[in-house]
């Protein structure tokens, strides 16, 4: 059994008489400490898959289980301590009036951790920013910093999976890097599960062990990293997205 | 660091860029902000105009030389024109009324704050919770909002009074219960932007209560474009509650209260305009100096106000 099942889901978004089917029945299954990739262009739904997973977008159907247990309809604290989320763009992600230190320290008040002080001194250190950056506000980071401080706030709670919706499509190309390698090994120190979703198929051929793509709300095809750079697909729509993604230069420092 | 931060100034602390404590980054920020308004002159100019309505309204037994509500001799010292012993003349009941306008700043300030500390929490609350939940909450309270709004201000005082009797708190009430509409629709309104925001989500997906979102997340977001609109509402406060004053609904006499002291110099304004028009100056000066203040934090607090 794997550790983050989807099975058949279905979400419908309804406003002004319209329903629009943003997910028509997507499977997917991501083992423990997996790195695992969504592609696809924009409105495929690659997006809503992770905001079906953490409650946010209304799931109309199909089932969600996270380690074997059937996710509840309203979150419950278990498992927002379980799963975390980093969201694409950290200008928008990070209160304005909050500092970094009322961001990270108010998870902690919620679920109750002890030795909060020290929590967030050392969440701010993994992510590598040091107590300096403590009590600024946002509008005192740049872009990069603002996504490091999303990162330790995802990771403060101590989370097994964090789904990661576009994190670095909001940043410049070296800034991206350096976001990526972060993550690479906060994966690997801590045995983190991973779900990313990218349009950027460098980004995900970097960071994930298999992917699948999407269009029109359904999997399209799974594929396995090795496959993607080997250009093995089976699908015509993954191969023109491949085509698509050569013609940008990539930068040299996502290239193992 | 202790021994760095000491040899620093005052201004240097507060504009550190790596403050050390809570307490610095939020001294800090309301440096910027108070750096931010000191370049309004306008805005300044309204502070100070408000300011001294606080001072003269504190100081007023100090201030005025005589008696606000004691006249002087009935048959010499009646609707005396303005001289050095009569700042602004004396009125037809031989009371000085310079007195009479520095005491009447206290009734002016206690209706302005009033009036600010009643309406303020219950309009940001309806807003903001109409606001994030939206559906059957949303139209249920708005609705309710709708029915306040339709509410004449003057016909609800009239009612109070005849309900309570009149006085200056019936007039603060009834000024209060209709005040309140517009800043629960400001205060929606901005929710309405900011529950979508990825923020909103990010402290939701912590597993933050509704009521922890409303009021650490959404309210300190709204609350500066209520404050701005509550300061530019004082002027239209305190003119209606001059406005009762002139009714005979307000305060009532011998009270020093500017819309009533209008209402009674009007009988002789063609012979003795001083008694009308002094209380009119001063609700003019106060009610502009709130206007003023209320743009210059508008352009401060406001960041969509551009910059």
């Amino acid at each position: 059994m794997a550790f983050i099942d989807i099975e058949d889901l279905e979400v419908t978004f309804e406003g002004s008489g319209r329903q629009v089917r943003a997910l028509k029945g997507v499977s997917l299954a991501v083992g423990e400490e997996e790195s695992f990739g969504i592609v696809g262009e924009s409105g495929s739904g690659k997006s809503t898959v992770l905001r079906a997973l953490c409650g946010l977008a209304p799931v109309t159907g199909g089932r969600i289980s996270i380690a074997g247990e059937p996710v509840q309809a309203p979150r419950d604290a278990v498992f927002y301590r379980r799963v975390q989320m980093v969201f694409q763009d950290p200008y928008a992600s990070l209160h304005p009036r909050h500092t970094v230190d009322r961001v990270l320290s108010e998870p902690l008040a919620i679920h109750g951790f002890d030795h909060a002080e020290d929590r967030v001194e050392q969440a701010l250190e993994d992510v590598g920013l040091g107590s300096g950056f403590r009590f600024r506000y946002p509008h005192q980071l740049s872009g990069g910093q603002r996504q490091r401080v999303a990162i330790a706030r995802a990771l403060i709670l101590e989370p097994k999976v964090i789904l990661l919706d576009e994190p670095t499509s909001a940043l410049d190309a070296s800034i991206q890097a350096e976001v990526l390698n972060l993550l690479d090994r906060l994966r690997a120190e801590r045995g983190l599960t991973y779900v990313l979703v990218s349009h950027d198929l460098a980004v995900v051929s970097h960071m994930c062990d298999r992917l699948v793509v999407m269009q029109g709300g359904e999997v399209v095809e799974q594929l396995t990293r090795e496959a993607l750079q080997a250009h093995a697909t089976t699908e015509d729509y993954t191969r023109n997205l491949l085509t698509a993604s050569e013609g940008f230069t990539r930068d040299p420092a996502l290239q193992r | 660091m202790s021994i760095g931060a000491s040899r620093q100034s005052l201004g240097e602390w507060l504009q550190s860029e790596q403050p050390a404590s809570r307490r610095q980054a939020r001294l800090g920020q309301a440096w910027r902000t108070w750096r931010l308004f000191t370049g309004n002159r306008l805005g300044m100019i309204g502070l100070a105009i408000v300011l001294l309505l606080v001072l003269v309204a504190i100081f007023a037994d100090v201030i005025a030389p005589y008696d606000p509500l004691l006249g002087g001799d009935l048959r010499t010292m009646r609707l005396l024109p303005p001289s050095m012993d009569h700042l602004m003349g004396t009125d037809d009941l031989a009371r000085d009324i310079f007195s009479r306008v520095v005491h009447g700043a206290r009734l002016t300030l206690m209706v302005v704050a009033l009036v600010a500390i009643i309406a303020t929490p219950i309009g940001l609350l309806v807003g903001t919770v109409s606001g994030y939940f939206g559906g059957w909450v949303d139209t249920v309270l708005m609705r309710v909002t709708d029915i306040f709004l339709a509410f004449p201000r003057l016909i609800l005082a009239l009612a109070f009074v005849a309900a309570l009797g009149p006085g200056i708190e019936n007039a603060i009430i009834a000024i209060a219960i209709t005040s309140w509409p517009p800043y629960a629709r400001l205060a929606r309104a901005e929710t309405l932007t900011i529950r979508n925001a990825e923020h909103i989500d990010a402290i939701r997906l912590q597993g933050a209560s509704s009521g922890r979102i409303i009021w650490g997340h959404v309210v300190p977001l709204c609350l500066s474009s209520v404050i701005i609109r509550v300061t530019l509402d004082m002027a239209g406060i305190i003119l209606t509650a001059a406005g009762l004053g002139f009714l005979g609904l307000g305060a009532q006499p011998p009270q020093p209260e500017w819309g009533a002291m209008i209402a009674g110099g009007r009988r002789f304004i063609i012979d003795y305009w001083w008694v009308a028009t002094m209380p009119g100056i001063a609700i003019f000066t106060v009610s502009l100096g709130f206007n003023l203040l209320g743009d210059g934090l508008r352009d401060v607090l406001d960041p969509k106000a551009g910059k």
